[in-house]
């Protein structure tokens, strides 16, 4: 199993956002967590990553049979796990080019692998902007700065692209997108599907899994996941809406 | 969230000085303290110019009228000049024709800091004129140079060889009665670099100059002087790392920069000596004088400085635009940590009609820290459609240091438009979390997202130059170099 989160308590000054949830994600998976607004799945996203703000009360969260919780925010990534930003911050004056060979420098390091030289960085730069769909002249600015919403989630993906991660966790990266750049999103994700890795896709709309197929839905309410299944529980959702959840969980 | 950031922005930039070693050189000194006969102790040594003698007993003598500005925005302890050492020399027994015959010490303190002088030589086409504890311990490519007809020595060398230039042009820039520190100067200085670009030459090298304080107790002062005749151009760096002391060290330079019409002078600094340790106990105080007149008209000169280290900052790289067309320029990055104190900027002084003045200041302040910008723009009332931009950034890491602005504008006439801008932000915990999200850690984050904030002023700094004040930005803020 690539990730396993067990019975998983999270809280943000004192408050409890995260109320016991359980998820298996295993290697060539892409999953679906689907819910209403604030019930916890930027949450989910952000405790996996390692953000120091959230305190983990109870539970566990297993990545390649390591306990996460020892690892620092830094280390996950350099074990491979990616985060896709729902609101991807401005660093300015830093470029692309400047931060992403940085970062591929360290996750290469921590593998023990050589640092790619600079020339070597721009030739697989080019070849993730050709798979991304990128055109613009993205790679010389600074990180995400003056972008547009689009072009901030364009160059999530790219990043992703990139660093080539194992368990990438995508954090409402559909929000705000027009259809265009949706489906340059979906179809990053599907040129970077392989037997190997997996995929987290949070979102709170269907749309986005008309483009990316997923293997399992779930719903997360209340800080719980209360539904899985196939994708066909997407299309559910879409037709009932989450007022179906919320009576299912009341009765 | 607020102070888990602080806590962990304090663990990194809490960090001591990574340079602080003290190489073991036999060093000749003057006798302590400071009186007619200190003055006239130096001149001998220096074998001086009766008029050179007359300029630092003036100097002197004007200086015992003066007292100690307290203006700036900084808590300086009283400094005890009988207790300073006003000259000190390394021995040297015959005059060195190579670099086999330096010093072996003084080499590898060089190479220490990375500076080696051989390798300069050999393979990037600086010029280097290094000095050590005040005196020029060896200038490279002087030969090369000499064919252009640039004289680049010793300021010592200068006023042997060249008296009549050094005696035009010295002083006429910062007069000995400028300042309190730049009286002092005047007086006592020891040594430092000469610089004189013939009329139509570009110079084809970057001219650099590492200075470094050695010995213990050593107040050093410096002097440069860089004349640039007509359509003359050339980019003269300077770049500095001190060993660690426990007391404070005096550091009182006057730089003179003269650029005639057509003429463009571009002056770098990276300064990074001793910073005091994490408690605030030792450090250097710098108090710098630094001036330019750009005389003829469209000439140009530009300060480019990237201040990490002293304990003690106070330093207006400044502009005297008397040149109709002329032009100045003032970027600079001043780092300040621990209980570092910072007070520096520009002065733009507009004479000349259509003169055109750039200032982009950015301070980075961390842990205990307190950084000023200090700016002066005067408009006189014939520098008629003049201009002026003004950007001044203040960056705060945690929230125990301060960051200010002081600029003041003066506009005398009604045809001229001076413009400035200020803001202050802070490393937000969201771009960290996004850069340790990618897999960098803390340190090199902050490093990254400082040298991104500081692009600006960076990219002005010549390659060689820029490469290392990165570095420099990095180390001043981290745990860890490179």
């Amino acid at each position: 199993m690539l990730l396993s989160v067990k019975n998983l308590h999270a809280s943000i000054h004192g408050k409890e956002i995260l109320k016991g949830v359980n998820l298996e994600v295993d290697q060539g998976e892409i999953h679906a967590i689907m819910g209403p607004n604030g019930t916890g799945k930027s949450t989910l996203a952000s405790v996996i990553a390692g953000r120091e703000v959230f305190e983990i009360t109870s539970g566990e969260i297993l990545y390649k049979g390591k306990d996460l919780q020892k690892l620092s925010v830094e280390e996950r990534a350099r074990e491979g796990i990616f985060m896709g930003f729902q609101y991807p911050v401005e660093i300015p004056g830093v470029s692309i080019t400047n931060f992403m060979r940085t970062a591929l420098n360290e996750i290469r390091k921590y593998s023990g692998l050589d640092a790619l030289s600079g020339g070597e960085f721009l030739k697989l730069m080019e070849e993730k902007k050709k798979l991304v769909e990128i055109t613009s002249n993205l790679t010389n600015r600074s990180v995400n700065e003056g972008f547009s919403g689009g072009e901030k989630k364009k160059n999530e993906i790219f990043q992703m692209a990139i660093l080539e991660p194992m368990l990438a966790i995508l954090d409402e990266t559909d929000s705000g997108l027009d259809i265009d750049a949706l489906r340059i999103v979906a179809n990053g994700v599907n040129k970077l599907r392989r037997p190997d890795n997996a995929f987290v896709v949070i979102t709170h709309y269907q749309r986005l899994l008309d483009y990316i197929v997923p293997d399992f839905v779930h719903v997360l309410f209340e800080g719980r996941i209360v539904k899985s299944g196939g994708k066909e529980l997407a299309f559910e959702l879409e037709e009932k809406g989450y007022d179906w959840i919320k009576k299912e969980q009341e009765a | 969230m607020e102070s888990e950031t602080n806590k962990i922005l304090g663990e990194v930039t809490g960090t001591d000085y990574k340079y602080g070693f003290v190489s073991d050189i036999e060093t000749e000194f003057a006798p302590r303290g400071l009186t007619e006969d200190t003055v006239r102790y130096i001149s001998l040594k220096k074998n001086e110019p009766e008029f050179l003698l007359e300029f630092r007993l003036k100097a002197f003598r004007h200086w015992l009228t003066m007292t100690q500005p307290q203006w700036a925005h900084l808590s300086i302890a009283p400094i005890d000049f009988q207790d300073i050492i006003f000259y000190a020399a390394p021995k040297r027994k015959t005059e060195l024709k190579s670099l086999e015959a330096v010093d072996p010490e003084l080499l590898a303190t060089f190479n220490k800091l990375g500076i080696s002088l051989e390798e300069q030589k050999k393979l990037s086409g600086v010029a280097v004129d290094a000095v050590i504890d005040s005196v020029s311990v060896k200038t490279t490519f002087s030969e090369t140079l000499s064919k252009y007809g640039i004289i680049f020595c010793s300021f010592s060398d200068a006023v042997q060889k060249h008296p009549e230039l050094v005696k035009q042009y010295m002083g006429s820039v910062v007069p000995y009665t400028d300042n309190y520190f730049a009286a002092l100067n005047s007086a006592v200085f020891s040594d430092g670099s000469f610089c004189y670009i013939p009329k139509g030459v570009r110079c084809p090298v970057e001219l650099s100059t590492y200075f470094r304080i050695n010995a213990a107790n050593t107040g050093q002062f410096e002097r440069t002087l860089i004349v640039a005749e007509e359509g003359a151009y050339v980019s003269y760096m300077e770049g500095c790392t001190a060993p660690q002391r426990d007391e404070n060290q005096l550091h009182a330079a006057i730089v003179e920069i003269v650029a005639l019409k057509d003429a463009e002078v571009k002056y770098s600094t990276v300064q990074n000596w001793y910073p005091g340790d994490k408690n605030g106990i030792g450090g250097i105080y710098n108090f710098v004088t630094k001036r330019g007149i750009c005389k003829g008209s469209n000439s140009k000169i530009s300060w480019t400085q990237v201040e990490t280290g002293s304990a003690i900052t106070w330093k207006y790289p400044s502009c005297i635009l008397l040149g109709d067309h002329s032009v100045g320029e003032f970027y600079s990055v001043a780092v300040t940590n621990n209980h570092q104190q910072a007070d520096t900027g520009t002065k733009m002084l507009h004479l000349g009609k259509n003169t055109r003045s750039t200032i982009i200041s950015k301070g980075i302040s961390a842990g205990k820290s307190n950084n000023s910008y200090r700016g002066l723009v005067r408009i006189s009332k014939n520098a008629v459609n003049s201009r002026n931009y003004s950007q001044c950034d203040s960056l705060l890491l945690g929230s125990g240091c301060g960051a200010h602005t002081f600029p003041y504008i003066e506009a005398g006439n009604k045809s001229s438009i001076v413009e400035h801008e200020a803001t202050t932000s802070k490393i937000s915990e969201d771009q960290l979390f996004y850069c340790q999200q990618r897999g960098i850690d803390m340190e090199s984050a902050i490093g990254l997202i400082v040298n991104g904030y500081a692009r600006e002023v960076l990219k002005q700094l010549p390659m060689e130059f820029a490469v290392e004040a990165q570095k420099l930005l990095s180390i001043s803020l981290e745990g860890s170099v490179g």
